[in-house]
């Protein structure tokens, strides 16, 4: 299982998924339509790095987080 | 170095702390950006939720360029509700001359508004409205819709 957790305005609980990669994750996600949204306009990290491409695997207890739109300051 | 502060800024504390510890270490030049709430469409502050292991990894890169260029970045940030005429951000450029920090005071705090991940709400009659329509995208977003 991988965690998945949604930062700031997002306001959802983290939620636990079985996924190999990135896409996995990306797949279930789009089948929420309360979160289906967000997902064109946040940004992913892996284990708190920020990441560029799908083409992530995944193991055991890594964790997904979804950055929506800043604004600091 | 990077302090994050519950609710508003003690902007003159902060500032007068970075400005000791840049005489002490010898730097020619201190630049300083403080971001105040201003009083617009009936806020009574802003609030702010901040994502800690990745500001500070966002921040430290930018700090790595800056000892590059033989210079120092200081910032600090609210977590929470800043009530308007108060502060919320400040940022410091120190360097031995003035060149370095004037430019690097800008691409630091257009990129901090960039990608740092920090967000921002008005709060109205003690509520609590995402900023959206302000706020920006990081670099690399929308990976997830793709697919």
């Amino acid at each position: 299982m991988v965690q998945v957790e949604f930062l700031g305005p997002i306001g959802k609980n983290p939620i636990a998924l079985e996924a190999k990669n990135l896409k996995d994750v990306a797949k279930e996600l789009q089948k929420d339509e309360e979160l289906k949204k967000w997902l064109g306009e946040c940004a992913v990290a892996v284990n708190d790095r920020l990441v560029q491409t799908l083409d992530v695997e995944l193991k055991e207890g890594d964790r997904v987080t979804l950055l929506p739109p800043v604004c600091g300051g | 170095m990077l302090e994050l502060y519950r609710g508003e800024l003690d902007v003159d504390k902060i500032f007068f702390r970075w400005r000791k510890w840049g005489e002490r270490k010898n730097y020619g030049a201190f630049i300083t950006f403080v971001g105040t709430v201003r009083a617009e469409n009936d806020i009574e502050a802003l609030s702010f939720d901040v994502y800690e292991p990745i500001l500070t990894q966002w921040f430290e890169e930018w700090q790595q360029k800056a000892r590059a260029k033989g210079a120092y970045l200081m910032m600090a940030h609210s977590i929470g509700d800043v009530p308007v005429h108060t502060s919320s951000y400040m940022a410091a450029v120190f360097s031995p001359k003035r060149r370095v920090a004037l430019e690097l005071i800008d691409e630091f705090v257009e990129d901090f508004k960039a990608n740092a991940p920090i967000w921002k709400y008005d709060v109205i009659t003690g509520k609590r409205r995402y900023a959206r329509e302000r706020s920006h995208k990081i670099v690399g977003s929308g990976l997830l819709a793709d697919t």
